[in-house]
Parts: structure tokens; C-alpha cells; sequence
């Protein structure tokens, strides 16, 4: 069974690198969105760095959701989808190798190009090793809850949007937890709390969201 | 309503060659027999159970081909049948490129799919049917896109597979040259006038 969870795992890292340009778009999305802000708001850097918890955060969420929109859309209209459903394997531990491939080659490379967007901003150097712990707690939950929307959204022709209304509101509570321990660590402030918080948020997607996104799939796939 | 007053047993040897109109309800009948969807009403048994409450038995027992065959352009021949097998039973490179040969794709195992043509890539998921597959067949339009030759090869190969014991259920609008004994024909389009 573990078998097959590392099996999808090189067959989706296999298909990711044979069209780099969809793992290059979140990331170039990142830094631009993070580029232009110095531009709109004005290059003062005490105002930018106030501003960068949030900022950060914002880009990063936008990011991992633009790049959701078409994880199970090829497979779905390929028909592999249907073979996933038709196999003896569970369906959730499938959908989850499927996340984690995609977190591992976009999440991640969004959470290692991070500290030097936030140096752009001008964040202290003393607050990088809290944005890059938030983020890599962080981004599997976006990345999961983003999930179960593609999964519910996958059978529609235009669900970029939908999906974005549908999961917005559940990013909140990441959201409001990574940018508060940011937003503690710029004021010297312990962010253990708000990291606590988050790795707890972690464990329930990684344990819940698989089973939903199976469920969601099943919908899209029965009609 | 797609078809109602629906009522079909299938044995081992048998082959169901499901016909009827465009939009009769073909492939939903065949994606009710996978699972893949629910019956609004009525019920589906596999050896006496209901098919819901056994969808590990009916996995392992089955192979389902659809119209779309799950075959990725951007993977090879081989890495496609490879993946594809694994999710039943995995199987071997030399296997996987003897069932490629038999299916006449000798010589494109690592060239990507979306660079074949439509034919050969449904020759692609065909040949799972070449790898030590499970006993119920569930097919949903296996000659599309298939040469003449391919057909008659294809025709003889699932009479083959029911003359020794296993199942097939299809759809198509060709009439079968190579019938195997326990050959039946259910046509939907009758069925409704």
C-alpha cells in the first residue's frame, strides 16, 4: 500500500518536471505580488516592514490557491481519476500522495523563496526562522483545505472562482495564526503559541482532509 | 429516467454487448456495474451481495477501460502501464513490454503518449488487457480509433479471454465478428420503445 503511495509520488513529480512551467507560476506570482507592493505603497521601509507579516502571508495564500485550481482537472479528464476510484488502494491515501507531491514542488519552493521576499520588505533578519517555520506549517493546510475545493470544483468547466469562494473563508484561521506569530516575532515576542496552533492545524488536514477530498472527488466523479 | 425495468444476470464465460442509440445510458449502465456511480433506484449484486458493500471485492475482480483511458500524454507507454498496474497488481518491464508488443506498439515504449495517434494510444490502455488482468472486463467503446486489424485482434483476444472463463461487458456500435459461446446482446434503444 505504501507502495503505491510512492509510486504516485514519482509519477507526479515525473509529470510536474516534464511541464515546468506550472510549477514556475505560483512562484513568479509570489514575488511579483510581493514586488509591487513597495511600488504602490511607497519605499518607507518602517511602513513596509510593519506591513510585511500581513503581506507575506496574503501572497503566499493567493499563490498556493492559484496554483490549486487545476490539480485534479488532467486527471480527471483523462480518466485517471476513474481508475483511482476502480482500484483496491483507498482513495484517500491516493489523493493524499497526489497533495503532497504537489506541496513538495510548489509549497515548499514557495516557503524557501520566502525569506528573501520578506528581506525585500525589509523584515528584521531575527523574525526569518518564524516565517519560514509558519509557512512550512502553513502551506500544507492551504494546500489541503485548497484540495477538497478542487476536488468539489474539479467537474466544472470554470471553477477558478468558485473554488476561491469556496475555501477563502476556511484560509481565515491560518491566516490570522501565521501572520499574528509574525506579527509577535517583529515585536520580540515569543510566536511559540501562534506556531502551536498551527502545527495543531497541520496535523488535523493531514489526518481530515484526505478523507474529504476523496468524498469530494467521488461527487464530481458519480455525476 | 435513462432505463428503468432493468433485470441481467452475468455469468463467468459470458460476453454483454451493450447497444443501443447515442444517449441510450450505455456508459452509465457501465459506470453503475464499476461503482462509479449510484443507481437512483434498484440494486447491483456481485455474487449475491449488493456491489456497495463490497467495493474491495469488486476492485480486485475487475478492469475497467473507459472512454477516456486514464493514459497520460506527457508519461510513456511503459510508465503508463506500469502506474496503471500498480494500482491492481504490479507488473514487470519485461511484461509490460511484451503485452506493448503484443498489442503492435513494439518500438514506442518510451516515446510519450500525447505524441501518438488516437489509435495507438487506446492500443496503450489496451494492453493492460495483455497483463495478467482480473476476470471481469468492464469496456466502454474498445474500438474506437482502432484500425481493421487492430479490431479483429481485439475481437478474437476478449472471445479468448471468455472462452477461459472470464467476463466481459462492452459497448459498441460494431458488430462482432468473433463471438464467443456465451455471447448476449442487450440493445437499450429496444428496450424503451
Amino acid at each position: 500500500m505504501s507502495n503505491v503511495f510512492t509510486l504516485l509520488l514519482v509519477r507526479e513529480a515525473r509529470l510536474l518536471f516534464r511541464r515546468p512551467a506550472e510549477l514556475a507560476n505560483p512562484l513568479v506570482f509570489f514575488a511579483v505580488v510581493i514586488a509591487l507592493f513597495p511600488l504602490a505603497v511607497g519605499p518607507e521601509s518602517q511602513q513596509l516592514r510593519n506591513l510585511s507579516p500581513g503581506l507575506l502571508w496574503v501572497a503566499a495564500l493567493l499563490a498556493v490557491l492559484l496554483s490549486l485550481d487545476g490539480l485534479f482537472r488532467s486527471d480527471f479528464e483523462d480518466g485517471s481519476l476513474e481508475q483511482w476510484v476502480v482500484s483496491p488502494h483507498p482513495l484517500s491515501l491516493l489523493v493524499l500522495a497526489k497533495v503532497v507531491a504537489h506541496w513538495l514542488f510548489s509549497g515548499l519552493a514557495l516557503v524557501l523563496l520566502s525569506p528573501l521576499l520578506a528581506l525585500m520588505l525589509g523584515l528584521p533578519a531575527h523574525c526569518v526562522p518564524v516565517l519560514l517555520v509558519s509557512l512550512l506549517l502553513g502551506t500544507p493546510v492551504l494546500s489541503l483545505l485548497g484540495a477538497v475545493g478542487a476536488a468539489l470544483t474539479v467537474g466544472l468547466k470554470r471553477g477558478g472562482l468558485l473554488l476561491a469562494l469556496l475555501i477563502l473563508p476556511l484560509y481565515i484561521p491560518v491566516l490570522i495564526l501565521g501572520t499574528g506569530a509574525l506579527q509577535a516575532s517583529l515585536q520580540g515576542l515569543p510566536a511559540a503559541g501562534q506556531l502551536l496552533w498551527m502545527a495543531s492545524l497541520t496535523a488535523l488536514a493531514v489526518t481530515l482532509a484526505p478523507f474529504a477530498i476523496a468524498a469530494g472527488l467521488k461527487i464530481s466523479i458519480g455525476e | 429516467m435513462l432505463f428503468e425495468g432493468l433485470d441481467l444476470q452475468l455469468c463467468a464465460g459470458e460476453m454483454l454487448q451493450i447497444a443501443g442509440p447515442n444517449g441510450s445510458g450505455k456508459t452509465s449502465l457501465l459506470r453503475l456495474l464499476c461503482g462509479l456511480m449510484q443507481p437512483t433506484s434498484g440494486e447491483i449484486l456481485l455474487q449475491g451481495v449488493a456491489l456497495t458493500r463490497q467495493r474491495d471485492e469488486l476492485a480486485r475482480r475487475m478492469l475497467w477501460i473507459g472512454h477516456a483511458a486514464g493514459i497520460k500524454g506527457l508519461l510513456t507507454a511503459e510508465e503508463n502501464l506500469a502506474w496503471l498496474c500498480a494500482l491492481h497488481r504490479p507488473a514487470s518491464v519485461e511484461d509490460i513490454r511484451a503485452a506493448l508488443a503484443a498489442v503492435g506498439l513494439r518500438g514506442f515504449e518510451d516515446v510519450p503518449c500525447h505524441t501518438l495517434s488516437a489509435g495507438q494510444q487506446r492500443r496503450v490502455a489496451l494492453a493492460r488487457l495483455h497483463l495478467d488482468p482480473p476476470p471481469l472486463w468492464i469496456l466502454d467503446e474498445p474500438f474506437t480509433a482502432l484500425d481493421k486489424q487492430g479490431v479483429a485482434e481485439l475481437e478474437r483476444h476478449l472471445a479468448d479471454h471468455c472462452e477461459a472463463g472470464g467476463l466481459v461487458v462492452l459497448t459498441t456500435h460494431h458488430s462482432l465478428a468473433h463471438l464467443p459461446a456465451g455471447y448476449r446482446e442487450l440493445d437499450l434503444g429496444q428496450r424503451r420503445t
